[in-house]
Formats: structure tokens, sequence, C-alpha cells
């Protein structure tokens, strides 16, 4: 089994392989000075396709793959990824990109700044923007977090085409049934603590949204304070963090195969970072209800750093393996599904992305 | 597109987008037509020069025989037979 592991970073992208999840071989940078949010590792085609968002201050946002897990990256020469001209508008940078369902090989979706959707149907080397969200009457109320004004989650239902979840900050939950063409709000039960109206319609700050792979009606979505459950597929939420040693987070995955696993970096709202210093990935195996952690091998003290949105995820292996990235560049591997954690690289700039897939 | 050949200058950053050349010829009669016509044959180049709605990029500066362009009009500023167009990022970035 051949692991790959990209990391995306302020400043380029770094990969790692490996056959035991244990001992990595690291190459970077790739992409160098670009500020890199967004990596996406295709597994529906022979060899894995790798898609990476690149924005560098001076020159703006690109969107590149590579075809031969990262040796060479090109650009289609028509932007794969540009505002039509009459919306007024210019892509800022991408956040998210994402393959589509199995029964659509060649569909990508990509989450932008300004907050938008775009799909490809060609595997990510040309996407359209996806209208029917974009002339939704709530854009023009949508606004900028900390980080921009993104759509920065993009869920495609496994089993259902016609069917996308998306989450922006600030904007929230919204969904389609009907391939994009209509968009509802499903923030139901999700606070919104800056805003004198808290249960708003539509406004929140969601950081990250999580689909259980097994049983899509069930998501997990890490909020501007709070982490939240629904069990109807986003119809209500409630929130599950009682029991975490934090009331803030920005990322939120889930287990590959096993229905019910979560995990999260639970962080204090009023530092921004792990609660006493203590750094943790904190495992649920029952939908929220319970936490272990904080995982063996993380720092326990003097850890003041936070996991940006995209930076945790898990791979799709047997048992999965579990990654995290942190703003102070160091990058932590777990083989076991969380239990134990090593260090894999740092002194790495800011991690914001990270995605692993069996390669080989 | 109408105009003199004018000589547009790269930074090394941006030349492996035109084929290795430390500067390229585009016609035109203003630095936008410049830019229109090196989105024909370097597209990947034009879009790091601006962006899809026409605005050039914020931190790259584009000198039309020495001024800055921004202060002669921007993607209006007019260029003709004699002109060198020199591209430098500007001071940005951390």
């Amino acid at each position: 089994m051949d692991v790959l592991l990209a990391i995306g970073t302020r400043k380029g992208l770094w990969l790692a392989r490996s056959r035991d999840r244990r001992e990595w071989d690291v190459t970077g940078p790739l992409l160098p000075l670009a500020d890199v949010k967004a990596v996406a590792i295709d597994t529906r085609r022979g060899t894995p396709r790798l898609l990476a968002g690149a924005l560098t201050s001076h020159f703006g946002p690109s969107m590149v793959i590579s075809d031969d897990l990262g040796r060479t990256w090109s650009e289609p020469d028509d932007a794969p990824v540009a505002f039509p001209a009459d919306t007024g508008e210019a892509l800022e940078g991408v956040w998210q990109l994402v393959p589509g369902p199995d029964s659509e090989p060649e569909v990508v979706y990509a989450g932008v700044e300004p907050s938008a959707l775009f799909r490809s149907t060609d595997g990510g080397r040309s996407f359209s923007l996806v209208r029917g969200l974009w002339e939704h009457p709530h854009r023009t109320e949508w606004f900028p977090g900390g980080g921009g004004k993104a759509l920065h989650t993009v869920i495609p239902h496994p089993q259902d085409a016609n069917r996308v979840l998306v989450g922006m900050s600030t904007g929230g939950v919204y969904q389609t049934s009907d391939g994009g063409g209509s968009w509802t709000p499903t923030n139901s039960g999700i606070r919104a603590d800056f805003q004198p109206d808290e249960y708003p319609e539509f406004g929140q700050c969601v950081h990250k949204v999580a689909m259980d792979p097994g049983e899509p009606d069930r998501l997990f979505l890490q909020n501007h304070g709070d982490l939240y459950r629904s069990v109807n597929g986003g119809a209500s939420w409630e929130p599950i963090s009682d029991s975490l040693p934090g009331d803030f987070g920005f990322p939120v995955a889930t287990h590959p195969h096993r229905p019910g696993v979560v995990y999260s970096f639970p962080i204090s709202a009023r530092t921004r970072s792990p609660e006493d210093g203590r750094c943790g990935v904190y495992r649920s195996e029952d939908s929220g209800d319970t936490w272990t952690g904080p995982g063996d091998g993380l720092p326990n003290e003097g850890y003041y750093s936070a996991v940006l949105r995209d930076a945790l995820c898990t791979d799709d292996a047997d048992p999965a393996g579990v990654y995290f990235g942190s703003r102070h560049g160091e990058v932590y591997a777990s083989a076991d599904e969380g239990d134990s954690w090593r260090l894999l690289t740092h002194h790495l700039p800011d991690v914001l992305c990270v995605r692993a897939a069996v390669v080989g | 597109m109408t105009g003199m050949a004018v000589t547009v200058h790269l930074p090394s950053m941006l030349r492996e987008l035109a084929d290795g050349a430390a500067e390229v010829t585009a016609s035109g009669e203003t630095l936008g037509e410049l830019l229109d016509d090196i989105a024909t044959r370097h597209p990947t180049l034009e879009r790091r020069l601006r962006d899809e709605s026409g605005v050039l990029r914020r931190y790259v500066n584009f000198y039309v025989d020495g001024e800055e362009c921004r202060r002669i009009g921007g993607v209006r500023a007019p260029v003709g037979r004699s002109t060198e167009v020199m591209v430098i990022p500007s001071v940005a970035g951390g």
C-alpha cells in the first residue's frame, strides 16, 4: 500500500509518500510561493489526479493539475476557474476542490472566493459557474469572515448526483437537490453569536462540514463556536461539543469506512489555540455523544497553534490514517485511526490543507 | 489588432509562461490592447498580469517608457512605435 499525503501551505505544496504510514518521503516545496488552500486527490482514475488551487500575492489565483502524482504540473491555457464576464467579478482564490460522486467520474467541484461554486465535467480542466447558487437572492447578504468571503466546503452526495451541500463563511449551509438549479439554506439550530438574531435562516459562520460516508444524512459541522450534528441531512442541527475541551475549532473530519466515527481538533474561543496548550485530536465513535483524546504522541503542553478548516483529514485505507497540519508548520500522522500519533514533518509554512489517499 | 509591435520585458519568474523568453512582442495602441494580444499567444502569462474582469493585478507594475502605467491611464495608457514596456512585480509578500 502506497499512501500519498498532500500538504498545502501558505508558501507552497509538499507531498509525502509512505508504504507503512510511519516512514515518509517528503518532497517540496512544489508551486513555490503559492498559497495552496485547496488540494484534491481524485482516485477515480487509473493514476490518481492531483488538483491544487494556487494563489500568489503578485500574480493572482490559478489551478493546476498533475497526472503523475506530483512530478509535473500543468495549467490549462483557458482559465480553469474564472467568473463569466457578465458577473463583473474576478476570482480571488480557490478554497476547495472536490471530486464528484463515483457515478460522475469526470465531475469536480470548486468552491471559491468570492463565495461561488464551480463545476467541471472534464476532470477539473475547465469549470463553469453554478448559476443557481450565484443568483440566489441571499447572496448579497453573505459577508466575509476573518479569512475572506469564501465557499470553502463542497460535499457531493455519494448516491444522488443531484444533491450537493456547500458551506460558506459567512452564509452558512446551502443544499441543492436538483443538480444546482435551486438552493435552500439548511442552518436550523446553528448559532450565529456575532449578531442580534442568533438563530437566523442563513448567515452563520460555518467553518467546516463533514458527511458520514456510510450514512450520508448524518453530518457534522464545526461552527464559529461549537461543533454540531445533523441526523436528517441538515434539516436541523444540534450541538455536540459539551464534552470536548474547547468551544471553538475549524476542521471536522469523518472516518472513511466506519459510520459514526468523527474527528475534531477543539480549541478555545478565547485564545484560538488548544486549551491549556495541550494539543489533541479527539475522536468520537458514537456520532459525537462521547469523545476520546487527545491521542498518544501529541504535545501535551506549550502548544498554542491552531489547525485550520481543511488541515485535518483521513485517508481511505483500512485501518484509516488520520492527519493534521498546524499553523506553525507541523504535520502529524496517525496510522491507527487516531489512537497514536507521530510527527511526520515540521518547519513548514502555515499548513492550510491536507488530503490523503491510497495511490498504489 | 492594430498598432505597432511593442516590446514587453518580463521578470524572470514569468518567463516560463512565455516559452522561456525574457521579452515578448505585442501589438496594440494601448497597454490593454497589448495584453489582449499577449492573451492570444500566452494565455497563462496574461492571467498573471490581470484578472478575468480586465483589472491589472494589484502587485504587478507596468512601466511604459519608464512611467508606471497607473499614472498615465492604466490599461488605457497609450503605446507607440518605440515604446518599451517593463513588467516588474512590486514590493510585496513576506
